[in-house]
């Protein structure tokens, strides 16, 4: 099976410098691509059908294919970032590519600026990967001294600067609009859309935000061409996927697999089933912001358009999964609460709506829910819910696990408000 | 952690001054820096005081009340003294199934300390954090710059029960 992202990347977990990822094949990627022009780099992402690994699945060709190039565009900067706040509940698999192979991102970083016609590139990472930060550091100083970054790349009279931006916390800062507030020195609010940061991104200017994920797959997309990535993916999506599970298994953990993977095999062979004693109820398919699936699902292919289908999202790809011996309102509780904390404020149906709805949570977790407490729920979910009705996808992500509970386990929440107590609090 | 020396204490030292500067150096205007600033102040004093955050907003040509917004607005920015080490407890979802409450419960006991406080020995302060990106080893923690992964209660006591500490 081919693994390319996860082809320098060990059990042990221990990281490779620059000449180890040179003596492996590194920046092979880059000498093809700087032989291209930036138009055939961006026809060979389009071709290659990579989508982002953010969550939002958008194509990352179609993506790029916005900026303004040539002539079309004013004179200044043109950025390209790359969002490294891994920040979503459940999500653990950026981390691996940052700590463990640092030259891949970089290189794919170098690529896709190359493509848009970037001069400066920033990191956004969260504070807590200190370990991943202080690695694409080095990373950057050992490729300017080689020629790889700064003026004049290997000769081709394209010049990239890069740095990596610690950030100081909060969620929000992993949607992009609000990653480049942040990256101005702001407060992480998120921006109206239109202008698109493609157009008008951070400092006005032609800005692309992309995953990690996404960014470390594209020197292997210039160098192997886009067939190859299409032929990785077991369904209609392209590539491979880093795909992660946690909870109540009895492997937890994060594996690249082809895009495409039906769930039961990451969930059975790669995570190994569920923990001896307990039972699988649902799981949340790609981080806390996506729609429980339940048993019934487990067949499904683990890509954007069929997950999408089945009613919730690929998202992050990394499964968290529900037991039956935690309590479903808890766990749903547990994310409402992280999502109203971490709400920026800026609107009203987040800022205010999803403390309610946490506070309504808690009241029927805590036994002193009414039988209307639901209806209000579902009325929560049909506003705050609707993509238009807040300022960004937050408030509406977190509704996502909410709805999806109230409809698979909607007995377990009227079972809290008839004995006016947790069931499962009263089992222990 | 202390304040500078009281003379200092309106004044940005040499080093953060240069490591403020290089940040300056690739923004088109220097309140870009702010967030930076503050963390290298952080960095180099534990925690931002108010006396510290004017000098940054003097540095940056920003009203110290704009910076003061944007310091509150990040949760691993203190305005307040936090201990030599920071605890940042994981309570999102996964650590959550897998037993940080009782965790918290454990260091809250150990340590005498709820969410937001600084032990008696200004050891440590406890945080709550949101995903730690660490879920197949869930619960974890970060004490100061180390991460402690799937942490049990005998974890706990061997961190935290050094001779004198509460409970110890």
């Amino acid at each position: 099976m081919d693994r390319p992202l996860t082809r320098n990347i060990h059990a042990d977990r221990r990281p490779i410098d620059l000449r180890g990822y040179r003596d492996n094949g590194g920046y092979e990627g880059l000498r093809v691509g700087l032989g291209l022009s930036p138009a055939d780099c961006l026809q060979r992402i389009k071709d290659s059908n990579l989508r982002g690994r953010g969550g939002a699945g958008f194509p990352t060709g179609l993506k790029w294919s916005f900026v303004p190039m040539g002539e079309d565009c004013s004179p200044g900067h043109k950025y390209l970032i790359c969002n490294a706040d891994e920040m979503e509940p459940g999500t653990f698999k950026d981390r691996l590519l940052l700590e463990c192979d640092p030259h891949q991102l970089i290189e794919g970083m170098i690529l896709a600026a190359y493509t848009i016609g970037a001069d400066v590139a920033y990191i956004f990472i969260r504070s807590e990967y200190h370990i991943a930060a202080q690695r694409l550091r080095e990373g950057i100083v050992d490729c300017e001294r080689e020629g790889l970054l700064g003026d004049n790349i290997q000769g081709s009279g394209y010049s990239l600067h890069m740095h990596v931006h610690a950030s100081a916390g909060r969620y929000i800062c992993g949607e992009e609009t609000a990653l480049i507030s942040s990256l101005e020195g702001k407060r992480a609010n998120p921006r109206a859309k239109p202008p698109f940061p493609q157009v008008s991104g951070l400092w006005g200017r032609p800005t692309i935000v992309n995953n990690v994920e996404t960014l470390s797959n594209i020197a292997h997309i210039i160098e192997r061409g886009p067939q190859w990535f299409n032929d990785l993916g077991l369904t209609e999506d392209a590539g491979t996927k880093m795909y992660g599970v946690s909870g109540r298994v009895k492997n937890p953990g994060c594996w690249e697999l082809p895009m495409g993977t039906p769930i039961r095999t990451v969930l059975e062979e790669y995570a190994g089933g569920m923990a001896d004693g307990y039972e699988l109820r649902g799981f949340l398919p790609g981080g806390g912001s996506t729609d429980f699936l339940t048993a019934d699902h487990l067949d499904l292919a683990m890509d954007y358009d069929t997950i999408g289908k089945a009613g919730s999202r690929l998202g992050t790809g990394t499964l968290i999964v529900l037991d039956d011996a935690t309590c479903p309102v808890g766990f749903v509780k547990n994310l409402m609460d992280f999502f109203a904390q971490e709400s920026c404020g800026f609107c009203t149906p987040c800022r205010d709506g999803l403390p309610w709805s946490a506070q309504v949570l808690d009241d029927i977790e805590n036994g002193q829910g009414k039988p209307e407490d639901l209806d209000t729920l579902e009325r929560q979910v049909e506003f705050i819910g609707a993509i238009g009705n807040t300022h960004c996808a937050l408030a509406p992500g977190a509704m996502e696990p909410l709805q999806s509970a109230l409809k698979y386990f909607r007995a377990d929440f009227e079972a809290h408000i008839n004995q006016g107590c947790c069931p499962w609090k009263a089992r222990q | 952690m202390n304040e500078p020396a009281p003379s200092l204490i309106n004044a940005l030292s040499e080093a953060e001054l240069a490591a403020i500067d290089a940040e300056i150096a690739h923004m088109p205007q220097r309140s870009g820096a702010a967030i930076d600033a503050l963390k290298i102040v952080q960095e180099h004093r534990g925690w931002v005081s108010d006396a510290s955050l004017a000098a940054i907003a003097d540095h940056l040509h920003m009203s110290a009340a704009e910076l003061d917004g944007i310091a509150t607005f990040y949760n691993l920015i203190f305005r307040r003294p936090v201990g030599r080490k920071v605890i940042l407890l994981c309570n999102s979802v996964s650590c959550w199934m897998l037993g940080s409450d009782c965790l918290t419960q454990q260091i809250r006991d150990r340590l005498q300390i709820d969410f937001g406080e600084t032990s008696k020995d200004g050891e440590y302060t406890l945080l709550p954090v949101t995903c730690l990106g660490a879920c197949d080893k869930a619960p974890v923690m970060l004490v100061g710059d180390d991460l402690h992964e799937s942490v049990t209660e005998d974890r706990v006591r061997e961190l935290f029960d050094q001779p004198g500490a509460p409970n110890g």
